[in-house]
C-alpha cells in the first residue's frame, strides 16, 4: 500500500513528467494561454495515459519485442482518435481552441515513455497507479502554467473577470506578452527554478564552475 | 510562396511559437555538431512527409475522396492520425535503409537521428498543420521544406548559445533546464518580432 501510494504522489513533484523528466513538454506549453484549455488538455492526457498503461499492461506478455513500440504507438493512437471524436461531439469549440494538439497526444513522449518505461514490465494495479500519478503531475504544471497566464493576460480565470481590467474601468492593464509563445516559456523555466530552489536535489551540476565562485561555497 | 516560406521558417516556427518538438529540442542541443545532424534529418523528412500525406489526405482520406468507385459518402477523415504516423514512420523507415545502401557516410551522421523523428512531434504537427490549413499540393511541399528548415535553425542556434553558457557561473536551480527554457523564450521573443518578413 506504502508503494502504491508513493507512486501516485511521487510524480507530482519529486519527479514531476515535465521540470524533471522533460517529458511532454509541447504540449504543455502549447495549451495553457487560457485555464480552461489547460484543464481540457490534462483531462484528455490523463484519460489516454492510464488506458493506454492499463491496454499494453494487460496484454504486455503477449507483445513480441520487435514491434513494441508499433503497437504501442497504434494502441495509443486509436485511444487519441476516440478521445478526439469525442471532444468534437461534445465541446465543439474547445476541440476547436485546441487546434491539432490533441492529435499530437499520439506522440507525445510522456505516454510513450511511461508505456515503453512502467506499463511493459508491470502488472495492471502498479501501472495504473503510476500512469495516474503522471497524468496529476503533468496537470499540475498546466494548471499552474495556464493559470498564470490567464490572470496576467486577460485578468480573467476561466473566462471570469478575477481582477478589473482598465478597460472595463478598473486598475488591471493585461499583459498581451503573457498570452504569446515566450510568456510559456519563461514561466516554465521560473518554475523549474523555483522547484529545484526547494528540492536541490534535483540541480544540475554545472560542467565549469569559476575558480572564485568555488572559493565561496 | 515565398510568403509561406517566410512564415514557416521564422513567423511559425514549430519549435519557437508551437512548441512542437520541444522534448528532442532541448535533449539533443548540447553541442552544435549533433544538432546540425539532427535539424538536417528534421529538414530531410518534414519535406517527404508531408507532401506524401497531402497526397494521402486529399486522394484517400478526406470526404468524398472514394466517389470514383461509386462510395461518395465514405469519409475516412478519423483514419488521419493512424495514417500519418505510419507513413511517417515508414518514410523513416525507408530513408533509412536508402540512405545506408546509396549514402553510407549520411548514413552514419544521420543514423541515431531517425528513429527518434519518428516520435517528434513536428513532424506529425506539421502534417496536422497541413491539413487544418487546407495546403494545397505545392503549398504543403514548401511548408513542409520552411518548417523543417524554421526547426533546425531553431535548434542550431540554441545548441550555440548552450555551448557558450556552459561557462556561466549561474544560480544552482537554473542550472541545465531552467536556463534552456528562458533561453529558448528569448529566442521565440525574437522569431516573433520577424512576423510579416518576406511579405510585400
Amino acid at each position: 500500500m506504502a508503494t502504491f501510494l508513493d507512486r501516485l504522489t511521487r510524480p507530482l513533484i519529486d519527479e514531476n513528467p515535465v521540470t524533471l523528466q522533460i517529458l511532454g513538454i509541447c504540449s504543455a506549453l502549447a495549451v495553457t494561454t487560457t485555464l480552461a484549455t489547460a484543464l481540457t488538455m490534462a483531462a484528455a492526457l490523463t484519460v489516454v495515459l492510464c488506458l493506454s498503461g492499463l491496454f499494453i499492461s494487460l496484454i504486455r506478455r503477449h507483445i513480441p519485442h520487435s514491434v513494441r513500440l508499433i503497437v504501442q504507438i497504434t494502441i495509443i493512437a486509436s485511444l487519441v482518435i476516440v478521445i478526439d471524436g469525442l471532444l468534437r461531439a461534445y465541446a465543439f469549440e474547445m476541440s476547436r481552441r485546441l487546434s491539432v494538439f490533441v492529435g499530437l497526444i499520439v506522440t507525445n513522449c510522456l505516454v510513450l515513455g511511461r508505456a515503453e518505461s512502467f506499463a511493459m514490465k508491470n502488472p495492471v494495479l502498479p501501472t495504473l497507479a503510476d500512469a495516474f500519478g503522471n497524468g496529476l503531475g503533468y496537470s499540475l504544471v498546466l494548471i499552474v502554467v495556464g493559470t498564470l497566464r490567464e490572470l496576467l493576460g486577460a485578468g480573467t480565470l476561466l473566462g471570469r473577470p478575477v481582477v478589473a481590467t482598465v478597460a472595463e474601468g478598473g486598475w488591471f492593464e493585461p499583459l498581451a506578452l503573457m498570452q504569446r509563445a515566450p510568456a510559456a516559456f519563461f514561466i516554465l523555466g521560473l518554475l523549474v527554478w523555483a522547484i529545484r530552489a526547494l528540492r536541490r536535489s534535483q540541480a544540475e551540476a554545472p560542467d565549469y564552475r569559476l575558480e572564485a565562485a568555488e572559493e565561496e561555497r | 510562396m515565398t510568403e509561406l516560406l517566410f512564415r514557416a521558417i521564422f513567423e511559425e516556427n514549430l519549435a519557437l511559437s508551437f512548441f512542437l518538438g520541444i522534448c528532442t529540442f532541448l535533449a539533443v542541443s548540447k553541442r552544435v555538431e549533433t544538432a546540425a545532424g539532427l535539424g538536417l534529418a528534421v529538414i530531410v523528412v518534414q519535406t517527404i512527409t508531408v507532401p506524401l500525406n497531402n497526397l494521402i489526405q486529399t486522394q484517400l482520406l478526406s470526404e468524398g475522396a472514394w466517389g470514383w468507385v461509386g462510395l461518395p459518402e465514405v469519409d475516412l477523415g478519423f483514419l488521419k492520425l493512424v495514417t500519418f504516423i505510419g507513413v511517417i514512420a515508414a518514410s523513416v523507415q525507408v530513408l533509412e535503409m536508402t540512405l545506408d545502401r546509396f549514402a553510407p557516410l549520411l548514413y552514419r551522421a544521420l543514423g541515431i537521428f531517425l528513429p527518434l523523428i519518428t516520435v517528434n512531434c513536428a513532424i506529425l504537427g506539421g502534417s496536422l498543420f497541413m491539413v487544418e490549413r487546407r495546403y494545397d499540393f505545392a503549398e504543403a511541399v514548401v511548408y513542409g521544406f520552411g518548417s523543417g528548415v524554421g526547426w533546425a535553425l531553431a535548434i542550431v542556434t540554441f545548441a550555440a548559445i548552450r555551448e557558450r553558457l556552459r561557462y556561466s557561473d549561474m544560480p544552482a536551480g537554473l542550472q541545465g533546464l531552467g536556463s534552456a527554457f528562458l533561453v529558448t523564450g528569448l529566442m521565440s521573443l525574437g522569431v516573433s518580432a520577424l512576423a510579416g518578413a518576406g511579405g510585400p
